[in-house]
């Protein structure tokens, strides 16, 4: 075979390779919503941060408009640090309020943030107070579990 | 007449079996050297010893004054540059053309122009008769011919030493005489040495200056073509008269057919 | 009796050892060589797509059919916890982290390393290797080199298009056939696969896979005695070497890369 002619079948080749790489970053993979946007990171703390992971999405009514960056520990408060990166274009006001949620029933963890009243917005470092940690299922168990006894002892008094 | 090549107390053996012992043999400047034996005698060794592919136990191989054994890896290349070398059955590069085998060593070895090197190439091939097939892969050409491209490819960068392995083997009449031809004209229109081992008698004596018998590892006798034709040597003789019986023997040694039938022990 | 066996075992492992470290030694032979070789691309390149242009076929096939394959098997299981909507996802991370650098590498072994080991055997076997050695040239450099790199930059490619090819295949089976939402059937995948865990780690161990399986043809193929026999075996112990050192680094980088 030519030397020209087998080089242009191993460039398709290869093309072909880069291609379905490609193809798989993109519509199979994350890599469309990797923000490479502009982000300002403010922070929150947490008493339980449940099953939290890095890059779990941060909702507000159920768009996304931001990204966990680090989850770190905070020995002072003994409190969960967790880094937001927010998108630059979704501002949101000081006083809005933090929960973890869990996507489905059985699905992963994320942040659901809700706007709040203030006329400020938050900016680059600033710390959410209002959060609500996970639910964990013991607590909740415990919970049921003494409720339950205690109607029970309501009712054999 | 100085010798190109000169071969002194030699040993080599594979392991326990000893192939070749205390060979002594001198192959002069721009003449034609035949090396001839029944197989299995040690032939084919000797060219591997010339060419360093294989190391002796003792003794040495010199080639215009250098061991070749104590060359290192740069040095031996380089020493090849200088030789040309056809394998028993041409072994041309079978995913090549007849031009790109015959063409390889210029191209790998010198930066000569395409044009050059086309030209080069025909010309070889037009030595050994072979111009007009230059299109063709090995595989679409006879054994006799893809033999004479080996002999094309061989002398591709004119070497001073050509060594040739078993240059007639399987070829028909022609073939042969044709093949034998070129290689004394090569020789003498190259001014190189040559080292021809075969174990056809007719060919080899009408083209060698001079020639080497060997058996099991030794030389039994030497001396030029016409000195062989009237030797009184046993072995020579049973090899030139090609008899079936001398002292190169018939048989498998081991049991006698008596024994073997067991008619031996009969009292 | 026993010490008989004992002494067996003794002797197979240091011939098992010895034959590693030929085996070891060989590929920094080969290394050495290569930049040699990296001098003359247009070899490269034509081994590339003899090695490469020729296995795209099975490769896509398989990659198509293992997709489908996977499309299906996986909804008759996530459909009994009402999870079809995951589909994607599973389809997507079981090809991309495993099936595709696996298969694909063992699919290469069995068509690209045999045929290597052969070609390569039977150029020893009919002196052209010693031909070139008496030219003067090393007939590692010119012709075992270009073929490891063409393999070892064939492998990932391969792989990609496997994986890629397994996706659409698995969305043809679970969103054109059984019926599964296309929305979630992406936006499950892309929440799911991550570029650099899961993608990144995948062209890595075809990389690897490529380095190990070219090689071991090569060796496999250089190696062999000048016979029919000996070739025809070689091409066998390729396969075999090369599919279990397949699975035993598969094993190996995934329990490095994949423990979240």
């Amino acid at each position: 075979m030519h030397r020209k002619t087998i080089d242009v079948w191993v460039g398709l080749f290869v093309l072909l390779g880069l291609a379905s790489l490609l193809f798989l970053a993109f519509q199979a993979g994350n890599m469309s919503t990797l923000s490479f946007g502009q982000t300002y990171s403010v922070t929150g703390r947490f008493d339980n941060i449940g099953g939290l992971k890095p890059q779990a999405p941060v909702k507000s009514a159920g768009v996304v408009v931001g990204r966990v960056g680090d989850i770190s520990f905070d020995d002072k408060s003994f409190q969960a640090s967790v880094r937001l990166d927010m998108v630059t274009d979704y501002k949101f006001p000081k006083d809005s309020s933090l929960k973890i949620l869990t996507a489905g029933l059985l699905g992963e963890q994320y942040i659901g943030i809700e706007a709040g009243g203030d006329d400020k917005n938050l900016a680059e470092g600033d710390r959410i107070v209002r959060t609500q940690s996970a639910t964990v299922l013991e607590d909740l168990i415990n919970q049921f579990i003494y409720s339950k006894a205690a109607e029970g002892k309501e009712g054999s008094e | 007449m100085s010798n190109l090549v000169e071969i002194r107390d030699l040993h080599f053996a594979y392991g326990e079996r000893s192939i070749l012992s205390n060979l002594r043999m001198d192959f002069p400047r721009g003449k034609l050297i035949a090396v001839m034996g029944g197989s299995g005698c040690g032939k084919t060794t000797v060219l591997r010893l010339i060419g360093g592919q294989i190391r002796p136990q003792s003794g040495e191989v010199r080639i215009g004054g250098e061991v070749v054994h104590q060359l290192d890896t740069q040095g031996l290349y380089r020493l090849r540059r200088r030789m040309g070398m056809l394998f028993q059955f041409g072994a041309l590069f079978t995913d090549l053309s007849v031009f790109d085998n015959v063409a390889f060593p210029l191209r790998e070895h010198t930066d000569l122009p395409e044009e050059l090197i086309r030209d080069l190439v025909l010309m070889k091939l037009n030595a050994v008769g072979l111009r007009n097939a230059h299109r063709l892969k090995p595989a679409e050409i006879s054994g006799g011919m893809a033999r004479r491209v080996a002999v094309a490819r061989a002398t591709a960068l004119d070497p001073e030493l050509i060594m040739y392995d078993e240059p007639f083997a399987g070829l028909d009449p022609i073939s042969m005489g044709v093949t034998a031809n070129l290689i004394r004209n090569l020789n003498d229109a190259l001014g190189s040495t040559s080292i021809l081992v075969s174990h056809d008698v007719h060919e080899c004596f009408a083209i060698a200056d001079y020639v080497y018998f060997m058996s099991a590892g030794k030389i039994v006798a030497e001396g030029t073509p016409d000195d062989l034709r009237v030797s009184e040597d046993p072995y020579v003789k049973q090899f030139v008269n090609a008899a079936p019986d001398g002292p190169v023997p018939f048989h498998y040694p081991g049991a006698t057919l008596a024994d073997d039938l067991g008619l031996g022990a009969r009292p | 009796m026993i010490a008989r066996f004992f002494g067996y075992i003794g002797c197979s492992a240091r011939e098992g050892l010895a034959g590693l470290g030929f085996a070891i030694r060989n590929f920094f032979i080969l290394m050495r060589l290569s930049p040699g070789a990296f001098r003359r691309p247009g070899l490269i390149s034509e081994q590339i797509h003899f090695i490469g242009n020729y296995s795209l076929l099975i490769i896509a096939v398989s990659g198509l059919f293992v997709g489908m394959v996977l499309a299906l098997q996986g909804y008759y299981t996530l459909n009994q916890y009402g999870a079809e909507q995951m589909l994607g996802q599973v389809v997507a991370l079981a090809l991309v982290r495993e099936l595709g650098p696996v298969v694909t590498a063992l699919l290469f072994a069995g068509r690209a390393g045999t045929s290597l080991t052969a070609q390569i055997g039977l150029m020893k076997a009919g002196e052209q290797l010693s031909a070139m050695e008496m030219m003067a040239i090393n007939p590692i450099q010119r012709v075992l080199a270009p073929r490891f790199w063409a393999g070892v930059i064939a492998m990932p490619v391969l792989a990609a298009v496997f994986s890629a090819v397994g996706v659409l295949g698995g969305y043809l089976v679970g969103v054109k056939l059984i019926g599964v939402d296309e929305g979630s059937f992406w936006s499950q995948m892309q929440a799911g696969v991550d570029v650099r865990a899961d993608v990144l780690n995948g062209v890595i161990k075809s990389f690897i896979f490529g380095i190990a399986v070219t090689f071991t043809a090569l060796f496999q193929g250089y190696h062999a005695q000048p016979t029919p026999e000996d070739v025809s075996r070689a091409t066998t112990r390729t396969v075999v070497i090369a599919s279990l050192l397949v699975w035993g680094l598969n094993f190996v980088m995934t329990a490095l890369m994949f423990n979240k």
